[in-house]
């Protein structure tokens, strides 16, 4: 595909989007964050991992500026365009909403552009549909056409895979992959799930309050610190979602990651072997 | 002549809380702040207690008292959906505390019922026009930030994304409710401003797919009930404003009865 081969690679060397230095900030009931450096630039895809109460969420809010942090500094580009996918949205039985008005808050785009949102996440001719009657898979969609109405340069999504299963997860981290090699934006992804990271993540960053290590996917599976944090069980545990052009290439650790579940058993039933790997959606396009 | 005039100002009167409170009503429904209604609602009895007892403007001292809880709670508090507890406080205490201030300022000579129970027909030609101002005022600040509200109604951490301060929100909803609860004072009263502000909009809520129409039909539906209410105390000889809250319970249970369309609660 044209958009394939035109896709800028993560950027050494060019301004950040965002970039923040020694970012302290913290709420109440909200876990809070110190000493975080940060930076993403134009294009890159970043998955964020972490236990509960590691700041996940914290990091993000402060990023985009609905908390303000408590020490250090943030720089955003001027006039940077962020595409929001919050942890959670509950649309109530009370408040009548279809996807088509949603898509328009606030003050939103047009017929025609809410159809091509819709339709570039595999959402098409859900516009009349109440929110509240929307699966999980078509919710996050909803949630993420949105977010690219506003032709974000960024997309920041905590937690979007929450609550799907494991089609769904692939299909979804699919999606963001090919609207990022459509668009060009950079990616922010925060990931509950800590044994698996979208495998197309140029970076993964691993925080405990702050950050505990940083890299490529599979330099930080092997970092002494991913394996502190999480246990020694954990050990080679970090699998990737990718597709089948570089699958080959990281065949071991989609490998160790079902073995690993196999012993702890803290996957469920259907997560072996053949179900991640290839992280082929049902029923999705071929490539 | 005299019998149509004050029944035309009363339903004017009624016509134009309902058509404010509605909308309004919706949000009330949406954030869940039926208690933060009440408590508001209620400290207005204070504020009202006050007035007569200082020779000041009713309208005024309702305003300054309602505006007063719903700012202290939304800016001391976590927000306008304080606990139940906390506002259940405020709510009953103002509430006693009004009634207890207006005995000892004026004896026996201040009786708050017409403001614990509205005194729709005793609407004057002054109260007209504060009422329509109020009312217009209310639907002006609704309209004006209406995207904004939503938003941050939906999520507070979106509407952040987007540029809106979820808090300025707040604080707006709480000027718009402090006016509502100023105006519908003399309508319905203290007790039952709580019900103009949430059977319409519940009644609405079978009938629309989108925000918009909700609070829309909830207007209407509140119109409605304020003309049928008013007609039924003429004809009945019930007091006027329980009458048209009775009026809105009866639009609600038919709502609730009525086929559903494809927009049901899901």
């Amino acid at each position: 595909m044209a958009a394939d081969g035109a896709l800028a690679k993560p950027g050494q060397g060019t301004a950040p989007l965002i970039e923040a230095h020694g970012l302290a900030a913290g709420y109440p009931g909200g876990a809070g964050i110190h000493d975080v450096d940060f930076r993403i630039t134009a294009g890159e895809i970043v998955t964020v991992i972490g236990p509960n109460g590691s700041g996940k969420s914290t990091l993000i809010k402060a990023l985009i500026g609905v908390l303000r942090p408590g020490a250090g500094t943030i720089r955003r580009s001027p006039g940077l365009r962020i595409g929001y996918v919050p942890q959670t949205l509950e649309i109530g039985p009370a408040l009548p909403m279809t996807v088509e008005r949603f898509l328009s808050l606030p003050r939103g785009p047009g017929r025609a552009e809410r159809a091509a949102a819709l339709a570039r996440v595999g959402a098409e001719g859900l516009e009349g549909r109440q929110m509240s009657r929307l699966s999980g898979g078509q919710f996050q969609r909803v949630l993420l056409a949105r977010a690219i109405l506003s032709r974000p340069q960024m997309l920041i999504l905590d937690e979007p895979t929450k609550g799907l299963d494991q089609p769904g997860i692939a299909a979804f981290y699919r999606l963001l992959e090919q609207v990022r090699a459509e668009t060009g934006c950079a990616v922010l992804l925060v990931s509950h799930d800590l044994h698996v990271v979208m495998g197309a993540s140029d970076r993964v960053i691993c925080m405990n309050g702050h950050v505990c290590c940083e890299g490529a996917p599979d330099a930080v599976a092997d970092a002494p610190a991913y394996r502190a944090l999480f246990g020694d069980a954990a050990a080679g545990a970090l699998a990737l979602y990718r597709h089948e052009h570089d699958h080959s290439h990281h065949h071991d650790h989609d490998h160790d990651h079902g073995h690993d579940h196999d012993h702890h058993g803290d996957g469920p039933a259907h997560d072996c072997g053949q179900n991640h790997g290839p992280a082929r959606p049902v029923g999705g396009p071929s490539e | 002549m005299m019998l149509y005039d004050f029944l035309l100002r009363a339903a004017l009167a009624g016509v134009g809380v309902a058509l404010a409170a509605g909308p309004l009503g919706c949000f009330v429904l949406w954030r869940r702040l039926a208690y933060f209604g009440d408590a508001t609602a209620h400290a207005s009895i204070l504020g009202v207690a006050l007035a007569l007892a200082m020779s000041l403007p009713i309208a005024l001292g309702s305003l300054v008292a309602a505006l007063t809880l719903g700012l202290g709670v939304v800016l001391l508090g976590r927000g306008e959906q304080n606990s139940d507890t906390s506002l259940g406080v405020i709510s009953y205490s103002a509430l006693a505390l009004g009634l207890v201030t207006a005995s000892l300022a004026g004896g026996n000579r201040i009786d708050l019922s017409a403001y614990l129970f509205g005194d729709i027909l005793a609407v004057g030609q002054g109260d007209l026009v504060t009422i329509l101002l109020g009312a217009v005022a209310v639907l002006a600040l609704l309209a004006w930030r209406w995207e904004g509200l939503l938003l941050s109604t939906l999520n507070p951490d979106l509407a952040a994304a987007s540029g809106i301060s979820p808090r300025r929100e707040s604080l707006i909803l709480t000027l718009a409710l402090a006016l509502v609860v100023a105006v519908a004072i003399k309508v319905v009263g203290a007790l039952l401003i709580g019900a103009m502000l949430i059977l319409p909009a519940a009644a609405a809520r079978s009938f629309a797919r989108t925000p918009e129409a909700m609070a829309a039909i909830a207007a209407a539906i509140g119109a409605l009930s304020a003309v049928a209410g008013l007609a039924a105390s003429f004809w009945l000889d019930t007091p006027a404003g329980p009458s048209i809250v009775t009026a809105s319970t009866v639009i609600y249970v038919i709502s609730r009865l009525a086929p559903k369309g494809g927009t049901a609660r899901g």
